[in-house]
Formats: C-alpha cells, sequence, structure tokens
C-alpha cells in the first residue's frame, strides 16, 4: 500500500469536486422556504442606544420580521470558552456579550437589529430605514490609554478595561539574573493587529422542525460540537439531541472559524420564531467588522546574557488587545498560549512574562493562525537578533550556543512545557546551508553595487500543537476538554467510513486521514471515506485548531483502527480454527504466521455483519469502533526560516529575495499537502511582517475595512518557496506526528523582519515595526539620516 | 423594474426575468444554481467569482446579469468535458494548487484566460496576471506550479 499509505504524495480526494466548482459551501445550500436576515450594525464604536425606531423597516417590501435585543431577553449572552486568572488569583472580567446590543453598542460592526424578508436586498434595504438614536460616547481605542485610570470603561460595570493582569515566573530570581547580567538587550515592539480573511466570508442557515422541535443551524464552523455546545447549553437552553450543527466545505478558516458568533445564534433562533429557514452570509465589509480579529499586542521585552553571549534571562511585559468583548478562546491566546512559548528553541534558565489584557472598542481579537505562538516567537527572535548585534555576534552562532540540545529532551522549560523531541541545530544547519548562508556577503555586495540593501534574517521557531491534557488546560481555565473523537466503520462489503471530530477546511483530512487507515488497514484507499462537519454524524469531536488534526485527531483515528483490528483478529481466529494469540495482522490478511492460514479483512468485515459462523457468546456482531483520544501533551514542531531581501532605499520596497524554512514536524503523513500548509502559513506571516495592518482611527472606525483598505497578499508580493524538512519522532502519539498547520505564520514575521533591519543596518536603522510597508521603511531611512 | 434576459450558460440557452440591479453572479448562484462562482468579496477585489462572458474573463460580481444578456457565458461548471477534468483543473490538483478550494473556480478560469492570451507564461507573468484574485490559503506558490503545468498540457493536447 506504499502509494496511498503514510509518507505518499497522493492527489487529494477533496480536490475532484473543488476544481469542477462542484464543492458544498454554506452559501451554497438553500432550504425550502428560506428567509434571508440583514444585520444592521452599529457605525459608531461606542454609544448609547437611546431608543430604536423599527415601524417602518417592519413595513418594507418582503419584510417578515425585524428584532432587537428586548426579543431576544430569554436567551443568554455568547459565553467564553476559557477563564484566567490574574496574578493576584481573581478570575478575569467577564462581561456580558449580548447577541444583539443591550443599550449600548461597543464596537463599529456591533450587531443592533436584525432583519428578515424574503429576499437579502428587500431586508438590506428594510434596514435602512431603521431608525436608531445613538448617544455617541468617547471611543476607547489605544490600550496605553485604556489602562489608565481615567479611561473611559468600555464596560460600565467592570470599571475598569483590563480584563485581567496575568503573570508566569518568578519575577524576582529574574530581576536578579539580570542585575548580575554582562549584557541586557531591551526592545520595544508593536504585533500588528490583523485580519484573518478566510476567502470564504462566513455564513449561517437555521432551521427549525416545528413537529419534533429539531433545531439545524449549517455554519461555517472550524468545530461544528463546540458550536453546538456553546449554543446549545449557554445560550439557546436546547440539548443536544435536538440540535444538529453542520459545518459543510468551508473556505479556510485560520481560527476565525472557531468562535461561536452572534450571527449563528441570531438565525437559529429566529428559525424558530418564524417557523422558516433563516440564512445570513456576510458581506466582506461585515466580515471586516464582525469575524474575530488577531494579535495585537504591544510588548517590552528584555533578554539578560553574559559575556559569551549565554542567555541568563528573559523578561516580558504585554499589553493585549481583547476587544470589545471576550470572542471564545480570546482570554488563553496571549496567556497559556503565549507566555508558555517564550523559552522557544533556547535553554534560558529563568523566564517572567506579565501581561495585561485590555478591552477597548474594537472588534474581538482571539485566535488566528498561530494564536500567541507568532507573537512570542516574534519577540523572541527579535530580541535575540538585537542582541547578537549588540555583542557582535553572528546570529546563527548566538542561537546554537543557546539551543537546547538534543541530548537534554525530555525538556522542562522555565514556563510549563515539557519539549519531548527536537534537533534544533539540524534544522538551523539544514536551512543556512539551503540559503547559502556563506554566500551571502557575495550577494550583498553585488545588490550594493546595483544601489540596493540586501540583508539576510534568521528566526528558529517552536510552537506548540494539539493544545492538551484536558485535566492541566482545565486547572487553567479551559471550560472544555481537549481530546478528539473518532469512530471507524467497517461497512459489511469491507469499505470503511471514518467519522472524526477534526474538520477540515482547507487542510486535506479527507486525504490525508484516509491515507492512514489505507496504512494501518491495508486497503485500497479509495474504498475509505472521511466523514466530518457534523454532529448527527460525527458522535463528538472538539475540531480543527492549534494544529491539532493530525496529533490528536489523527490518534483518535488510529486507536480505533486498533480495536477494529484486535476484533477482527478475534473473529479470524474463529474463522481458522486458530487462538487468537497466534493471530498477526499483516497487509490487510489476518494470518496464522507460517502457515498458509488466512483471512482477508474483507472476510472478516463480512463475518461480522453476516455471523453465520461466528463466536456469538462471546463476541457481538458488527465491526465498528469508537476512540476519545486525549493526548498527554502538546507537541512542538519547531525549525529555522531563513529570508533574504533586497530593500531600494530610494522608495523602500522589500523585495523578497529569496525564503528558506527547514521545519521539523515529526513523521509526514503526505509531504504534498504539508508543504502546501508552509507554504500558505509563509505567507500570512509574510503578510504580516510587509502588508497587513487592521488600523482604527482615534474615533474608534476601521480604516483598513475593505480589500482596497486592508493590504492582502497577492501573488506578484511575495516569492516562491524553498520547502525542507527534518524529523525528530513526536514520543507520545503513535503516528509520532506533530502538526504544520501553523508554523509558516508562526516562524516567518521575525525572519523578514531580521533580514529587513540587516538590510538597513548600513544606513542607520535600528528599529522599525510591522508592516514595514515601503513608506514605514523609507521613512525609518530618513529619519536615520537625518539624526 | 424587472428585465428580461437571455444568455447561453456553459453551451445551454437560458432566459429569465430578473431585477435590474440583479449581479451577473447573483444570477448565476441564486436563479440558475451554478454554485461554483463564489463570492468573497463586496469591492470586486477577490476574483473568485471570475467566470468567462464571450471567452474573456470578467469578475461576475461587478457585471448586472443584463449586460452579459446575450453573451456567451461559461462557468467552472462547463469547463470539464463531462467526467473527465480539463487539463488546467488536472493541473491543480496535481500540483496541490488549491486548499479550502473557494478561490479555485475563479483562479481556474482567470489561468485559462492568461492561456489563451499567452500559451507559455511565465512565473513572473503568472503572478502578474493573477493581481485580481486572492487565495488566502497556498501562499501561490502551487498555483503558479499549477497554471505553468496546466498551461503545458494544453500546447501538448
Amino acid at each position: 500500500m506504499s502509494g496511498t499509505g503514510i509518507g505518499a504524495s497522493v492527489r487529494r480526494t477533496e480536490d475532484l469536486r473543488f476544481v469542477r466548482g462542484a464543492g458544498k459551501y454554506t452559501d451554497d445550500m438553500n432550504l425550502l422556504g428560506q428567509t434571508y436576515a440583514y444585520i444592521l450594525r452599529s457605525p459608531h464604536a461606542h454609544a448609547t442606544i437611546n431608543s430604536i425606531d423599527t415601524s417602518a423597516a417592519s413595513q418594507g417590501d418582503g419584510v417578515v420580521a425585524v428584532f432587537t435585543a428586548e426579543d431576544m431577553a430569554a436567551i443568554g449572552g455568547i459565553p467564553c470558552g476559557w477563564q484566567v486568572h490574574s496574578k493576584d488569583g481573581s478570575p478575569m472580567h467577564e462581561p456580558k456579550h449580548p447577541v444583539l446590543a443591550e443599550g449600548k453598542v461597543r464596537h463599529t460592526g456591533d450587531p443592533v437589529a436584525v432583519v428578515i424578508a424574503e429576499s437579502r436586498s428587500q431586508a438590506r434595504d428594510a434596514a435602512e430605514s431603521i431608525e436608531v438614536d445613538y448617544g455617541v460616547l468617547p471611543a476607547v481605542v489605544d490600550m496605553n490609554d485604556a489602562v489608565t485610570a481615567d479611561s473611559t470603561s468600555v464596560h460600565d460595570d467592570v470599571g475598569t478595561n483590563i480584563c485581567y493582569d496575568w503573570a508566569l515566573g518568578d519575577p524576582e530570581v529574574v530581576d536578579e539574573a539580570f542585575s548580575n547580567a554582562a549584557h541586557v538587550a531591551s526592545l520595544d515592539l508593536v504585533n500588528n493587529r490583523l485580519i484573518p480573511n478566510a476567502i470564504e466570508p462566513r455564513c449561517a442557515i437555521g432551521d427549525f422542525d416545528q413537529a419534533t422541535g429539531q433545531y439545524t443551524l449549517h455554519t461555517t464552523s472550524q468545530n461544528p460540537h463546540v458550536i453546538r455546545l456553546l449554543m446549545g447549553a449557554f445560550v439557546l437552553g436546547v440539548p443536544e439531541h435536538k440540535l444538529r450543527v453542520h459545518a459543510p466545505d468551508v473556505g479556510g478558516g485560520f481560527g476565525s472559524k472557531i468562535f461561536h458568533y452572534a450571527e449563528e445564534i441570531i438565525v437559529t433562533w429566529a428559525a424558530a420564531q418564524l417557523n422558516r429557514p433563516v440564512k445570513w452570509t456576510a458581506d466582506r465589509s461585515e466580515s471586516f467588522i464582525s469575524d474575530a480579529h488577531g494579535r495585537d499586542h504591544v510588548t517590552k521585552v528584555e533578554l539578560a546574557l553574559d559575556e559569551d553571549g549565554k542567555f541568563l534571562a528573559l523578561r516580558e511585559s504585554t499589553l493585549a488587545n481583547m476587544g470589545a468583548y471576550l470572542s471564545t478562546f480570546a482570554p488563553c491566546i496571549p496567556t497559556y498560549l503565549h507566555g508558555t512559548l517564550l523559552a522557544g528553541q533556547y535553554a534560558t534558565p529563568v523566564i517572567y512574562c506579565e501581561v495585561k489584557a485590555v478591552f477597548t472598542n474594537t472588534v474581538p481579537v482571539d485566535a488566528y493562525r498561530g494564536a500567541g505562538r507568532p507573537e512570542a516567537t516574534y519577540l523572541l527572535e527579535r530580541i535575540v537578533q538585537v542582541a547578537a548585534d549588540q555583542l557582535g555576534m553572528d546570529p546563527a552562532e548566538i542561537r546554537r550556543r543557546n539551543f537546547i540540545q538534543p541530548d537534554q529532551f525530555p525538556y522542562q522549560t522555565p514556563v510549563a512545557l515539557v519539549y519531548d523531541t527536537g534537533d534544533y541545530d539540524a534544522s538551523l544547519s539544514k536551512a543556512l546551508d539551503s540559503a547559502d548562508y556563506a554566500g551571502f556577503a557575495a550577494r550583498k555586495a553585488s545588490s550594493k553595487a546595483a544601489g540596493k540593501l540586501r540583508g539576510i534574517g534568521i528566526s528558529s521557531y517552536i510552537e506548540a500543537c494539539g493544545i492538551a491534557p484536558s485535566n492541566v488546560v482545565g486547572s487553567l481555565g479551559a471550560r472544555a476538554g481537549l481530546y478528539e473523537a473518532a469512530t471507524i466503520r467497517v461497512n459489511p462489503t469491507g469499505s470503511v467510513s471514518v467519522l472524526t471530530g477534526s474538520h477540515s477546511h482547507g487542510q486535506g483530512h479527507e486525504t490525508t486521514f484516509a491515507q492512514v487507515v489505507s496504512e494501518k488497514l491495508g486497503i485500497d484507499f479509495d474504498s475509505i471515506e472521511i466523514v466530518h462537519g457534523d454532529t448527527d454524524k460525527i458522535p463528538f469531536g472538539m475540531g480543527t485548531y492549534g494544529s491539532r488534526s493530525i496529533a490528536v485527531g489523527g490518534t483518535a483515528i488510529v486507536n480505533a483502527l486498533d480495536k477494529i483490528i484486535a476484533k477482527g483478529k478475534k473473529i479470524a481466529a474463529h474463522l481458522l480454527e486458530a487462538s487468537e494469540a497466534d493471530i498477526e495482522f499483516e497487509d490487510g490478511q489476518f494470518v496464522v504466521p507460517g502457515t498458509d492460514k488466512a483471512k482477508a479483512f474483507g472476510e472478516v468485515a463480512l463475518t461480522a455483519y453476516v455471523p453465520h459462523q461466528y463466536p456469538l457468546e462471546e463476541l457481538e456482531p458488527g465491526l465498528e469502533e469508537t476512540a476519545f483520544y486525549d493526548p498527554k501533551n502538546f507537541t512542538f514542531p519547531a525549525g529555522t526560516y531563513v529570508c533574504e531581501v533586497e530593500v531600494d532605499p530610494e522608495t523602500g520596497v522589500v523585495d523578497i529575495a529569496s525564503f528558506h524554512a527547514t521545519d521539523d514536524f515529526g513523521t509526514i503523513i503526505n509531504p504534498m499537502i504539508v508543504e502546501g500548509q508552509v507554504h500558505g502559513g509563509l505567507v500570512q506571516g509574510i503578510g504580516q511582517a510587509l502588508l497587513e495592518a487592521a488600523c482604527y482611527d482615534d474615533n474608534g472606525q476601521l480604516l483598513s475595512g475593505s480589500y482596497m483598505d486592508y493590504t492582502m497578499p497577492r501573488a506578484a508580493d511575495v516569492p516562491s518557496f524553498s520547502v525542507d524538512t527534518t524529523v525528530t519522532e513526536c514520543e507520545h502519539n503513535p503516528l509520532g506526528v506533530k502538526g504544520c498547520g501553523e508554523a509558516g505564520a508562526i516562524g516567518s514575521p521575525p525572519a523578514v523582519i531580521n533580514a529587513i533591519l540587516n538590510a538597513l543596518a548600513e544606513v542607520g536603522v535600528t528599529e522599525l515595526d510591522m508592516p514595514a510597508t515601503p513608506h514605514r521603511v523609507w521613512q525609518a531611512i530618513r529619519s536615520a539620516q537625518a539624526s | 423594474m424587472t428585465v428580461a434576459i437571455s444568455m447561453t450558460i456553459n453551451g445551454q440557452s437560458v432566459s429569465a426575468d430578473v431585477d435590474a440591479r440583479t449581479l451577473l453572479v447573483d444570477f448565476l448562484r441564486v436563479n440558475q444554481r451554478l454554485t461554483g462562482t463564489h463570492v468573497g468579496c463586496d469591492t470586486s477585489q477577490c476574483g473568485a467569482c471570475v467566470v468567462h462572458v464571450n471567452g474573456k474573463s470578467v469578475k461576475s460580481c461587478t457585471m448586472l446579469a443584463a449586460q452579459a444578456s446575450d453573451a456567451e457565458v461559461t462557468t467552472i461548471e462547463g469547463v470539464a468535458n463531462g467526467g473527465e477534468l480539463h487539463p488546467m483543473q488536472a493541473a491543480f490538483r496535481d500540483n496541490h494548487g488549491l486548499q479550502c478550494g473557494f478561490c479555485t473556480p475563479g483562479v481556474i478560469m482567470s489561468a485559462l484566460d492568461l492561456v489563451s492570451v499567452n500559451s507559455d507564461p511565465s512565473e513572473q507573468e503568472i503572478r502578474e496576471w493573477l493581481e485580481g484574485n486572492l487565495c488566502r490559503c497556498t501562499g501561490y506558490h502551487n498555483i503558479v506550479k499549477s497554471i505553468q503545468a496546466g498551461a503545458r498540457a494544453m500546447r501538448e493536447a
């Protein structure tokens, strides 16, 4: 089965429909009798709602209903899935997040009213005649202003804009290490706010069956079971067996489709009120002001070193934007997915990190590809570069000198995590060879001859995938478990249906998971189907985020397969009149080694469903097994990225001359898909470094609210990539896999900025924030020259 | 205001009375249930809605259905030859030129128009041609490879 098993670049099953335009995305669905919802959103960042007059809108052509918060008074607010505690032990502030604004709006785009009509344009037309009397209030936009004592409060009932004040590590020990250090490097930086921008806008269709009381939500989600749990239990009060959540083909997520959104509640609730299906599809302009944003940290970081460039201590202080309300997983992103990553690949003995989470009158901020880990990697790889420059050390050498060594694993970091495996120098060396690091000086000289500034930058990242185990994350504030479930249903004629709680929205699970099954069962790839995205079909699932699908979901599949094989051995033993202990399963056959006794997998499957010759007194018929897998630990992909840039000093334009990535993802199931994941992540990271920024003005208006203002990376903005791997296998899952979805976005921003600063060093530029737009680079060059 | 329109879509004659403000993309998706053409933005930037009108790629979100009256329209559903993928579609699959698949129909329709005017495009020519197509998944690397492979297969066909 080597052609379709583990390690083969099998062409993707899902592409057969996607390249024909035959995918089935949520907005492609239309239900009989469907109505259309249009959501009226706040044009103000912060205002009281003095009154709402919907009378004219209710009379609009085709209007079925108009709802405001008053109509939804009986249902709950949107819940938050993670409770962080401040360093003084107090729980975070958790103000209510109403589905429709209650008396006050807190960000531009906050939903105020919903119009439901026979057509989308009728709903939109009618919404224009809703009269809302707003009392505009000062907007809290800048985080530094938000945390001052006299700042306006985003939430009156909280009284402060500091959601929590969290810390990790022992500040006194770290301070002492700093006071004894030969050298201290320090850096103030901004991790720019981003908008995820999956190309498929969010969509939700609610449906209700009055005869059975059954609700259905079709939605663009990365985790339909999580949405069912949150909406059913905490918002609508509908039990699981009366609520189906279905997420069909989903056009990209990158985190933004993890979260439970108001629109999902509105359409589901309204469908029951009206006894008709209700469909809502976001305009892109709406996506910009209603999808959760990402990043948005303001940070001070310091690194203490001895005279040989060995790291002695790291200290970080960050303000992390939460936006106006707490999105589903927002509180854990700058804490447990950020502070815990600050050791990076280095044996830094002591680390202290403090994070204040801040409410502002902006769109909620939550996980976006990488989620906390890009912010950790960025500050760490930037400060390492600063230290190398200040000490006159080669940036590769300072990293090597501080790497955790292969013989130190398992390695307990000072920030809670235990790394299981890794070989950081192997990735660094391979990336440097690939990039011809030794030849850089010659390339720089030829750029200089052409009037260009050339620079090279390194980033050695680590990330943590498959957040777990559940009891640990529970103790840290998670309000859910973080296992995954899988059912293997062997059908009577030997085909296999895999019901997985992981959700595929571009990752290619229908192919990768089938490869795992093909390898383990030795059966034809084409006889395997992967079923996902429907709470009515899948036993349970926590979904796809944090690069967890293969490490957690894949392991659940393997564990269920092991149960199938174990039961198959019992059936085969009966058929072959052999002892169960003598049966082995090899290449799709149950065999008694050393004899010619064998039963094909398909024969055993048929026997399980037609149990004429079967040990019925000892064994149930059928061949279907379920496994829930709760990992013992995270997995820790790591690698090194080397970026080379050429900067035009006359225009400030940065051209990426080459980009070399070497990643250690452990075992790789499908190299073609893994390379694709890296490419995509790299461009999202390069987009953050060079192009993308969510910009608010002082009134809380989003200035970058469309593709004309928010610079998405286009094909001509980025290069082709050189992508390579090294392998150390994960030691605590059976496949040895680590996860690859986020690495590119985590590792690339500091590689790009380090390269630009390396290029600009000769003209005296030492500081530059993302995105390094031509304007910003040009200004940095001019102000360096002026001073 | 309602207008009567007729056009040929993927070789089939179609007539309908539509609201005059109906965009071509909505006519295709809602009226004709040809949901392979997607909508990813509202400012004519993303290119998920690209179709061919009289053989040229256009953003169907930026054209009224009435403007396409009497035209020959080809959507992604009209590209394959029955059960057999078009060489460009096959090239996207062979080169992993898509992930979530949402931008893919528009990218393939753009690529086919490129190859119609330049049968052997360079990497740079492809990247510049794709100015009107956004992809958030692939980083474009494999889209470029796919289009080059698709163009090669079309030349050799």
